[in-house]
């Protein structure tokens, strides 16, 4: 930076006036010698750019924007012209039919010279999309950038964000695998809750009955032509309320925003204290739009495309879907709400959600603008940042899903049934052969959906397990029709074993404590804890 | 208001657009809309041999979905659980789970259906175990016809409209 605090005037500079356009047009003509510089006057004369567009370029913005704060816009706009770039190019090979598109993407994969190379791009181009745009989302947010006059700004950029996970939902579709498959019924599934139309919008969603042919058709027309259409056209008046309110002061505490002296003193700013759009606002933009594409070339150069997973066939179940990591918190969401809510918060939530974004600069637009002061925003922001967070990295790994493979994989280890009675053995049988491990964890292995079954002995009386095995609860199905008796009384007497060595195992407190005897008080296993 | 030549050629101008875009209009809103106009996807087909489908198991069976298009390609196959109980007693479930449409596995041992991705589970007769799921597995309308098992299906299941 030019000055250590860009919110004091530099003096080398000097004041600045808003008539200076006048003197910029004159110093690009100064230089009008050369052919080309002909040539360009030749065309101005008939298109009169010099007129229309270079007042825009070159009208005054408060000094001290020049910060890397600002950066973010651009960078997100220097994406999107790269997804334009690569999906055009992706284009020119894939084939949008459900029959066909798998195909074509291993055809880009492994055959279609750089083919990887540009479906690698277009798939870290998106990712980072989505990233830069949430970071100029919160920028715009922390700077109280969409207060007074900057409302339609604002409203544009949050249509702009919709827009864009729009794209990265029917990109996700683009590449055709199970993951895309199963995520489109996921969208469907959804789709069907809407109360009495639920039908038609799943028809038209889907283009027909089943996700088929007509599904894939109409999510390319969405990715391809319809989403990107309304994005670029939002995009230009978006850029356009830029340049025709200005860019956002940086913000002072203190200094207050009202509707009656806003403009003011905004222009009495640049007045002061302005600089050329072109070249002082968009030095710090240049610098970084060549960093994120330089970032996003290594990203697709080292890591490659991704997918497509398994082809897109509906028979073979044996597949475990996963969203791209941007809608994992939403994943996360559909697993952890309770039943009776669920089908209300996904016809609300993002109604409330995206109202209250859209009237956020109508409720809140006046007032302190400096991240300073304004203790509320950080804590929203800090709020969401933890609950994606955290819904996002249980998405990576689920534990609310049963582990599909971890009966055939992981039989009961060896020291849990050291020294165990005959009985015992048996119940440690079942609990490999009945798939309790699909939800308990034991020693190493297991699904995380119930609870880990080391040391249930501790926590469970011999009668609450039968209880618990039997009826279920809790989320636990009930085992009462698929065990006999016997497996029951096996399988109970295994469980008992498993409580930490040193520890004796729960028991009913109602009935009095009597020495250990019998099968009930098998010695503790040693290594147990473990 | 005196209508001189000027504004009156220009409501003429007016009119037969309106007209136009009408014209225009309609066809294109009844295309888009086409795919749900309230028809129901349903037809009776062949899932394969009794023989197939022995008594006391669950098994996987597959079919063509019968409303297709040439360039489905694997995406009109569907996938079904077929239930066989005793005689002409049978139960076909959609694999579609009831919470979000991803496909169960059965698990013959434990005699479950279990979802991989939010971790809805049910029961061997389809009712809903635990998990998210609102409600028990989609149940297909089936028919024995001689040595054959047929269903009524066509459509996705989802709980606006079960298969």
């Amino acid at each position: 930076m030019a000055n250590d605090d860009p919110r004091t005037p530099d003096p080398r500079h000097g004041p600045r006036s808003r008539h200076d356009v006048a003197g910029e047009i004159a110093r690009i003509e100064e230089k009008s010698s050369s052919v080309l510089w002909k040539v360009l006057d030749w065309v101005d004369f008939r298109v009169k750019f010099r007129e229309s567009i270079l007042p825009s370029i070159v009208h005054p913005i408060p000094r001290n924007t020049a910060s890397w704060w600002y950066v973010f816009g651009s960078a997100t706009l220097v994406c999107l012209m790269l997804q334009v770039v690569t999906g055009i190019c992706l284009a020119l090979v894939y084939v949008p039919s459900a029959g066909q598109a798998w195909q074509s993407l291993e055809f880009l994969n492994y055959q279609q010279p750089l083919g990887w190379y540009l479906r690698a791009m277009h798939y870290w181009g998106s990712n980072f999309m989505v990233a830069l745009m949430t970071i100029h989302l919160i920028q715009v947010f922390m700077f109280g950038a969409f207060k007074y006059p900057r409302e339609l700004t604002w409203l544009v950029g949050c249509v702009l964000f919709i827009l864009t996970l729009g794209m990265a939902f029917t990109g996700q579709v683009m590449r055709f695998d199970q993951d895309a498959y199963w995520g489109l019924g996921i969208g469907a599934s959804m789709a069907a809750r809407f109360p009495l139309i639920g039908q038609q919008v799943v028809q038209m969603m889907l283009g027909g009955p089943i996700i088929a042919g007509e599904t894939l058709s109409r999510f390319f027309a969405l990715h391809v032509f319809v989403i990107p259409g309304i994005l670029l056209g939002l995009v230009g008046l978006h850029l356009l309320l830029v340049i025709k309110v200005g860019i956002n002061e940086w913000p002072m505490p203190g200094r207050l925003v009202t509707r009656e002296r806003y403009i003011d003193e905004y222009h009495e700013l640049v007045e002061r204290d302005g600089e050329p759009f072109v070249p002082h606002g968009v030095t710090r933009d240049v610098v970084f739009a060549g960093i994120v594409m330089l970032t996003i070339a290594a990203f697709a150069a080292y890591f490659g495309p991704k997918g497509p997973s398994g082809i897109p066939d509906p028979t073979l179940i044996e597949t475990n879907p996963r969203p791209d990591f941007y809608f994992l918190p939403l994943f996360s969401v559909f697993a952890l709400l309770p039943p009776y809510m669920e089908t209300g918060l996904i016809l609300t939530a993002p109604v409330v959600l995206i109202a209250l974004a859209f009237l956020l600069p109508f409720y809140s637009g006046t007032g302190e603008k400096s991240w300073q002061r304004r203790p509320g925003a950080w804590i929203l922001v800090i709020m969401m940042f933890l609950m994606l967070g955290v819904l996002g990295w249980l998405g990576t790994y689920s534990p609310w899903s049963p582990d599909m493979t971890a009966w055939s994989g992981a039989p009961v280890p060896e020291r849990y049934v050291k020294a165990s009675s005959p009985l015992e053995l048996q119940g440690a049988l079942i609990v490999q052969a009945k798939q309790c491990r699909n939800c308990h964890v034991l020693g190493d292995g297991g699904g995380m959906r119930g609870p880990a079954l080391d040391g249930v002995a501790s926590r469970l009386t011999r009668d609450q397990l039968i209880r618990q095995v039997l009826q279920g609860g809790g989320n636990m199905p009930a085992y009462g029709k698929n065990l006999n008796p016997a497996e029951v009384t096996a399988l109970v007497a295994f469980l008992t074993t498993l409580h930490p060595a040193g520890e004796l195992p729960s028991r009913d407190s109602a009935v009095p404590a009597v020495p250990a005897t019998g099968a009930d008080a098998a010695p503790p296993r040693t290594g147990d804890a473990g | 208001m005196d209508t001189t030549r000027r504004n009156f050629l220009m409501r003429i101008g007016i009119a037969l657009n309106v007209v136009a875009a009408t014209l225009i209009a309609v066809p294109v809103v009844g295309y888009i809309a086409s795919a749900m106009r309230k028809r129901s996807y349903q037809a009776w087909v062949k899932l394969g041999p009794m023989s197939d489908f022995p008594e006391g198991e669950t098994r996987l069976a597959t079919y063509t979905n019968p409303f297709t298009v040439p360039w489905d390609g694997k995406t009109s196959n569907v996938a079904c659980w077929v239930r066989h109980l005793s005689a002409n007693q049978m139960q076909v479930f959609a694999v579609n789970c009831a919470h979000l449409g991803c496909p169960v596995r059965w698990f013959p041992e434990s005699r479950l259906f279990m979802c991989p991705c939010h971790g809805g589970v049910y029961y061997e007769d389809g009712e809903r175990a635990s998990g998210p799921p609102p409600r028990g597995l989609f149940q297909y309308e089936y028919e024995v016809r001689g040595d054959e098992l047929w269903v009524r299906g066509g459509q996705m299941p989802t709980l606006a409209n079960a298969v």
